[in-house]
């Protein structure tokens, strides 16, 4: 009534309308198609650098399904990463607890246990890692950057400790064929990849635990002033990360078949990072999943190109550091001329 | 300076569209030097975009704007200010981590070589606020620990910091009580004196008789009607303009029905600083309010019942049992809820639609199994926004695109969807307009019928004494009087809030 409604958006209201380009709900959507972009792009450097390679429809193929292999640890652990971000809070910790519960995993008392109580333990560690620091952060009242910070030195030290400094070689077949394993003709790392997404799009998007991480990440106050449990939500928001490390350190021990100390080095920052691409508000209150895997394939596309092209890992870094400056420039370029130019074309 | 009475600033046909709301369709705007010209206009009317054109922060989709007999195109909202334009925004837009001064001056520091000249700024800041009447607040300190009321003198102050020849001002006095208001006015009428235009917007039609000259109503984004008097233009031609019908700005009538049995009683409640002993009980289906002025120590007293923040000393019982001090969570489950003061700081998810901000409290109920409905969440949330005649009615929208107003109704909304049995309101009705005000009063009305009990916390007493069966005052922490509302009026409730009255004696006891 007391809006003029410029048609034809909402003049019924209720019934709502709002075209694919603006209104929150959309907004992933113009994101993701950025990542979308970004994809294509390295796709077509990678074919004109390498037309040999791409002109061979089997090992396109096969490509494809190697840069998802090598996307799946990471990309569990960054849906845990993206969670604790929109609730608010950073896990510096996360490529820490993933060699920590490695090399717990693998230690000889723990094979003996069998592939059962190999993946007891890494998940067991996972978790019990995340809640220290999510305890620490809530009742503790620790920042979260210093809290996990000081977790990811300790985490690393104790895996040194327990491993000796040594490589831990997994001598459990059924640990190591999880990676070479192939369902119609698709590596099983890639299934629990998709699997971990799909539940956690589900967790954020439809139950009442995702509702709360949005809510406690947007306005804590607000989210403690309304009833909401915001201490124990912010620790189980650090548990669930440290679950998803957990998975992930299993998927790593059994690709390389081993685990040690040094393993997932700095997969913090790469996991990060996926998800500040993938729309995700380094703030808290606002992020996707789909735009972190998204993230995290742009990821594993790069260095999969520059293994193509055989190029070393100092050049790879330099071009990551520049390519997420660039998605997230183009990202907000889009965002505001897309606006503008509508809201223009509207009234003109 | 400009002759009185030129005109200053002329705005004509100005349109501003946002996707999907054209919220300024054609504004008509005419300000002479040394008024107070009032823009008066519902919930949604465009009165804050349109001080938002002037500030800067939007540009205008079509229209002219003059000032001072040119065009005028304010790129930023620091071209607006340097042209002589100062505005002091509705949500209070200050730095939490910057002194009183370095808020003032921001933007426009005193400097010297780059470097700025701290004393400089503190001792000019200190001569505004004593200007202002708030020579205690210390210009050093940190604008966080202000109350609100401190935050809205500090942007009052910045307003003044600059030579400005309009002063653009949104709802100022929806944060301040009583005789602030009448400090603010004191400072108007010295600025107009010296020949500095003033907009003044408030939903407070007693303020703009007081201290308009002229008003002008927006509705819709339209100019409605301009250049009104302020004094002499009859209410409801004011209101009929507004809203297109007329409104009684009523309060319902009581039931007169006896309240239920008790439901809260807080004794002997203390925070230190803040308040001391205070008794009260609550029964079910009544309503009790609570006058003072701000700083009085209403609304921490609403935030301790509520467990936001942990008794010093003292009880709340909720139907006998006892409630853990400092723990919000469990008074929700015993049935408590709260508005809070500050919408913005402490009530709104501002990037999320409407209609999770107003199920934030209940979406756990209408959840099965840990998964949410939200098709129910928002039908709900829907049906509570047609009955607070929500503007936009689209409960998809983010709430960060409503109006100052109707993000009140949001706050409030929250509440009526529970099933809460005590409903602590703190100011639920600031920045709400003439019609949706009497809405809200019919539906807090409503709700005590069916036996909810509600505490009420306002800066305006007309609303206490005309919505609450009992009234306590409060002043400095104290209850110093506690009596049926029909046994006092406006004079002798502003007597008790304010000091020296003749209760002394018993607000010590
Ligand atoms: N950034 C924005 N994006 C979309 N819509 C907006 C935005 N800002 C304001 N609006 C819409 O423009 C209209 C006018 O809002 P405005 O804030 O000017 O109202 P107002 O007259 O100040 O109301 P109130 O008395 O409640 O403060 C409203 O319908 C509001 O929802
Ligand atoms: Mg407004």
């Amino acid at each position: 009534m007391s809006v003029t409604e410029a048609p034809p958006v909402a003049k019924h209201p209720g019934e709502t309308k709002t075209s694919w380009w603006k209104g929150d709900r959309s907004e992933p959507v113009r994101r993701n198609l950025g990542l979308v972009g970004v994809l294509v792009a390295l796709v077509v450097i990678g074919a004109v650098t390498r037309p040999e390679l791409y002109g061979d429809a089997s090992w396109v193929q096969n490509n494809v399904l190697t840069i998802l292999q090598q996307a799946s640890a990471i990309g569990v652990i960054t849906v845990g990463m993206t969670f604790v971000i929109i609730g608010g809070g950073i896990d510096l910790s996360v490529g820490a607890i993933v060699a920590l519960a490695g090399v717990w995993a693998t230690t000889l008392a723990t094979q003996s246990y069998g592939a059962g109580g190999m993946i007891f333990t890494a998940i067991a560690v996972g978790v019990g890692v995340g809640l220290v620091n999510g305890l620490l952060i809530s009742y503790g009242r620790l920042v979260p950057f210093i809290a996990t910070l000081a977790m990811m030195v300790a985490a690393r030290g104790l895996a040194a400790q327990i491993s000796g400094k040594q490589t831990q070689v997994s001598a459990n077949s059924v640990i190591n064929d999880i990676a070479s394993t192939r369902v119609l003709g698709i590596p099983l790392l890639v299934y629990i990849l998709a699997a971990v997404v799909a539940a956690g799009w589900v967790l954020l998007n439809r139950t009442t635990f995702g509702r709360r991480t949005v809510a406690v990440g947007g306005n804590p106050e607000a989210a403690r002033l309304a009833g909401i449990n915001v201490r124990r939500h912010t620790v189980l928001l650090y548990a669930l990360s440290g679950l998803c490390c957990g998975i992930g350190a299993i998927m790593l021990t059994s690709q390389a078949t081993s685990a040690q100390a040094a393993m997932a080095n700095l997969y913090e920052l790469d996991a990060i990072a996926a998800a500040i691409i993938g729309g995700t508000l380094l703030s808290g209150g606002r992020g996707t999943i789909i735009g972190a895997l998204f993230g995290v394939l742009v990821f594993s596309t790069i260095t999969n190109l520059f293994a193509i092209n055989n190029l070393s890992t100092e050049v790879q870094n330099m071009v990551k550091g520049g390519i997420i400056v660039a998605a997230v420039l183009i990202q907000q370029f889009r965002y505001k001329s897309l606006t503008n130019l509508f809201s223009r074309v509207k009234t003109g | 300076m400009t002759a009185p009475g030129e005109v200053v600033l002329a705005l004509s046909g100005v349109v501003k569209t946002f996707p999907g709301v054209r919220a300024l369709d054609g504004v008509e705007l005419e300000v002479r030097a040394g008024e107070v010209h009032c823009l008066l206009g519902q919930n949604g009317a465009g009165k804050s975009t349109l001080i938002k054109v002037l500030a800067g922060v939007h540009r205008p989709d079509e229209g002219s704007i003059t000032w001072l007999g040119e065009d005028f195109h304010p790129a930023t909202p620091q071209a607006a200010m340097r042209a002589g334009i100062a505005t002091i925004y509705q949500e209070l837009d200050l730095v939490d981590d910057l002194s009183v001064a370095e808020n003032a001056f921001l933007g426009h520091e005193p400097h010297r070589a780059g470097f700025v000249r701290r004393a400089d700024s503190a001792q000019r800041t200190r001569e505004i606020l004593g200007r202002l009447g708030h020579p205690e607040i210390p210009p050093r300190r940190l604008v966080r620990s202000l109350p609100a009321a401190g935050k809205q003198i500090v942007s009052m102050a910045r307003a003044l910091s600059h030579d400005a020849r309009l002063i653009v001002m949104d709802e100022p006095s929806a944060v301040l009580a009583h005789d602030e208001v009448g400090n603010l006015f004191r400072i108007i009428r010295e600025l107009t004196a010296q020949g500095i235009a003033v907009v003044y917007i408030s939903h407070r039609l007693d303020e703009i008789r007081e201290i308009g000259d002229r008003v002008t109503v927006l509705k819709d984004g339209r100019t409605t009607a301009a250049n009104l008097p302020a004094r002499t233009t009859p209410t409801k031609d004011l209101v009929s303009r507004m809203t297109g019908r007329s409104i009684e700005y009523v309060f319902p009538p009581r039931a007169g029905r006896e309240p239920g049995p008790e439901l809260l009683a807080v004794r002997g409640l203390s925070r230190d600083g803040e308040f001391a002993n205070v008794d009260l009980t609550v029964r079910e289906g009544e309503i009790v309010g609570i006058a003072g002025l701000v700083g009085s120590g209403r609304s921490e007293l609403l935030e301790t019942i509520y467990g936001a923040r942990r008794a010093d000393a003292g009880t709340v019982e909720m139907r006998g049992k006892r409630l853990r001090p400092g723990d919000v969570i469990a008074a929700v489950k015993a049935g408590l809820g709260m508005a809070p003061e500050e919408r913005k700081s402490q009530a709104l998810l501002l990037g999320e639609p409407i209609h999770r901000n107003m199920t934030l409290s209940t979406f756990t109920g209408y959840a099965r199994g840990g998964f949410t409905d939200v098709a129910t969440e928002r039908a709900k949330a829907q049906e509570t926004a047609d009955r607070l005649h929500l503007h936009p009615r689209d409960v998809n929208r983010a709430v960060r695109t409503l109006s100052g107003g109707n993000q009140q109704k949001v706050v409030v909304g929250r509440w009526l969807l529970g099933d809460t049995k005590l409903l602590l309101l703190d100011e639920p009705t600031r920045g709400v307009d003439v019609g949706a005000r009497a809405e809200l009063y019919q539906l807090i009305r409503g709700l005590a019928e069916r036996g909810v009990g509600v505490l009420l916390v306002s800066s305006e007493v007309p609303e206490v004494l005309g919505l609450a069966d009992r009234v306590l005052v409060m002043r400095e922490g104290h209850v110093v009087r506690e009596a049926a509302a029909d046994d006092l009026d406006e004079s002798a409730v502003l007597d008790l809030v304010m000091a020296g009255s003749l209760l002394e004696g018993e607000a010590l006891a």
